[in-house]
């Protein structure tokens, strides 16, 4: 297949949002949520889609899943367009809105995914094959037989995502998969969406707020701030445009009086016992800075801290906003 | 045919969800029977006042009664689930709907299906054979038809009213009990002769908005009646006609309201 499976041309959606003034009258005011986005997603591919609450997140990925009417622009996923569309869309894509449950809150897991394959009509044997690989790499076996209403969180999300792909859907849209997860469930969706962003046949849009699942899963990031996209690109173009800097952390045996200044490497904090260090690092190495810090103290320890794409990210949001008046 | 077949696994498992809270499917199901048929009880009550209510006496007017009953108990138990969907609505939950490769409206109405209210359905029956067993009616074939018809055709009207009614809550998200002045006050509009009411009020509810073609004329026709306030004698057949009306416009109003479903944030 040629064409994109995800092709947006300035898509954008308002909402009217009416707010109380006084006591009796009442404004009308118009929010763009989202106020003209470009993206083409090609197949196979894993794009994080990432932002601040309210940038307009989910009022895009409701749009491309059919569930809101676009007030603008124009949108194919899957040749198809979305609200026109919808039933049919629907048969092609799997979704996990972390807030929302697609299973049957009354019935056990089991039941519900039975009746996921009546509703997407999904042949038995690939339905079968599908739960199996499921059962065994999120581990649902356990609870399969509880009613949804008693799952925990993490449980019930690993069979939000087993539901979503049981009818093997050419796209995946995941909002806020991770949201409230224990770390160990956390760890059991992250490894899962690997490996079937690994295999390739699932396209798959995340929005996410856990900086390790974009970090883990996410080679393309497309960042929405204010309803617009400010920036597309891999992490490292992230890091590169928004200038984050690695960080080396030294902690010293005994204080040290005037530090070293290497070319480089800026000062950032000293500890309160003066025994730790933290240099911000403009140069690929930390090798220069710290023989140079060698030469003058005794090292008890050396870290180099990554750049945290939280950090990156707040900086972004900073450097788009318009200065306050 | 795979389209059926998953509308009826939707409705298996919503009877599984409510059976699995036994205690109060029960309490539910002894409830809906207490409320039975108060409103055709009122229709009584109101007789053993006046031996006529607007050129109509309790056996005449228990046809009208019947026929209602029978078409609003039907429409209730088959489509008026819809009304939760404001719930829905405000909510967001609608969404997991939307998501499905099914239309929403049947998705609606079977995830939220209450079965004690097929014992409604029994109730209008019973009441529409009873009723029609006391009136004096000469019978015909057309008349045998029109006794299957008439109730067929008003449960239809009384669904797109359930439909139409419910939508606006797209639109009002807050709009509360407003559907019901137009679902339960119509069933109770339309269980007495069209002759009680008058003006103003007569005009938009009873012709305006349809109402007096579910039970009023088919009875005349049934009763073999001229109607005193002087329609022609057709207007007892044209309940489907009205019924097709009333749901091409439900239907166009449900597909603008999805249109202008907002969801809720995340």
């Amino acid at each position: 297949m040629t064409e994109p499976v995800i092709d947006a041309r300035g898509l954008r959606r308002d909402f009217t949002v009416r707010t109380r003034i006084g006591r009796f009258r009442r404004g009308v005011r118009v929010v763009n949520a989202v106020a003209g986005v470009d993206l083409t997603v090609e197949r196979g591919e894993l794009i994080g889609y990432i932002g601040p609450n309210g940038a307009g997140k989910s009022t895009t990925m409701k749009m491309l899943t059919g569930v809101l009417t676009p007030s603008g622009g124009q949108l194919t996923v899957c040749g198809l367009r979305p609200v026109p569309q919808r039933v049919k869309l629907a048969a092609q894509i799997g979704v996990v809105f972390g807030q929302r449950s697609s299973l049957w809150w009354d019935l056990p897991l089991r039941d519900s995914f039975a009746l996921q394959r009546h509703l997407y009509r999904t042949p038995s044997a690939e339905h079968d094959t599908r739960l199996r690989r499921c059962r065994d790499l999120l581990d649902l076996d356990g609870f399969l037989d509880t009613p949804v209403r008693q799952l925990s969180l993490g449980q019930r999300m690993r069979g939000e995502l087993t539901a979503a792909l049981l009818h093997g859907p050419a796209v995946l849209f995941l909002d806020e998969p991770t949201i409230g997860l224990d770390v160990v469930s956390k760890r059991a969706v992250r490894g899962f969406l690997a490996d079937l962003a690994a295999a390739g046949d699932t396209t798959i849009v995340l929005t996410t707020h856990d900086l390790a699942d974009i970090e883990r899963l996410c080679r393309r990031l497309v960042v929405i701030d204010h309803g617009r996209v400010v920036h597309d690109g891999d992490i490292a173009a992230l890091h590169a445009r928004y200038g984050a800097r690695r960080q080396v952390v030294v902690d010293l045996a005994a204080p040290l009086a005037d530090p070293p200044t290497v070319a480089g490497a800026t000062l950032a904090t000293v500890g309160e016992d003066g025994l730790r260090l933290v240099f911000r690092l403009e140069t690929p190495s930390a090798g220069a800075l710290i023989t140079a810090l060698a030469q003058r103290a005794e090292i008890r320890d050396v870290s180099v801290v990554e750049p945290d794409i939280d950090d990156v990210v707040a900086r972004m949001y900073e450097a788009d906003r318009p200065p306050a008046q | 045919m795979g389209e059926l077949s998953a509308y009826g696994q939707l409705l298996r498992a919503q009877a599984r969800a409510q059976a699995s809270y036994r205690a109060s499917f029960g309490i539910d199901l002894f409830v809906s029977m207490l409320a039975l048929g108060f409103d055709v009880l009122s229709v009584i009550v109101l007789y053993q006042v006046t031996p006529d209510l607007g050129g109509f006496n309790l056996r005449e007017a228990m046809v009208i009664t019947g026929i209602t009953a029978a078409a609003f108990a039907t429409a209730d138990a088959g489509i008026g689930s819809v009304e939760r969907l404001r719930v829905l609505v405000r909510t967001g939950q609608l969404d997991a709907l939307l998501l499905r490769p099914l239309p929403a409206l049947p998705q609606l109405v079977l995830t939220e299906l209450s079965l004690r209210k097929l014992s409604r359905v029994l109730f209008g029956v019973v009441v529409l054979a009873v009723a029609v067993a006391a009136a004096p009616i000469q019978w015909t074939p057309a008349r045998a038809a029109l006794i299957v018809l008439a109730p067929t055709a008003g449960a239809v009207f009384f669904g797109a009213v359930f439909v139409a009614t419910a939508s606006v809550s797209f639109w009002w998200v807050e709009s509360g009990e407003v559907g019901n002045a137009f679902t339960y006050g119509g069933r109770d509009l339309a269980i007495y002769p069209v002759t009680a009411y008058q003006g103003w009020f007569r005009r938009i509810f009873c012709y305006g908005l349809g109402f007096a073609t579910v039970a009023y004329y088919p009875a005349l026709a049934l009763l073999d009646r001229p109607d005193p306030l002087g329609a022609p004698a057709w207007l007892g057949w044209v309940s489907p006609l009205v019924a097709a009306v009333a749901v091409g416009v439900a239907a166009l109003v449900w597909r603008a309201g999805i249109r202008h479903y907002r969801s809720t944030g995340s």
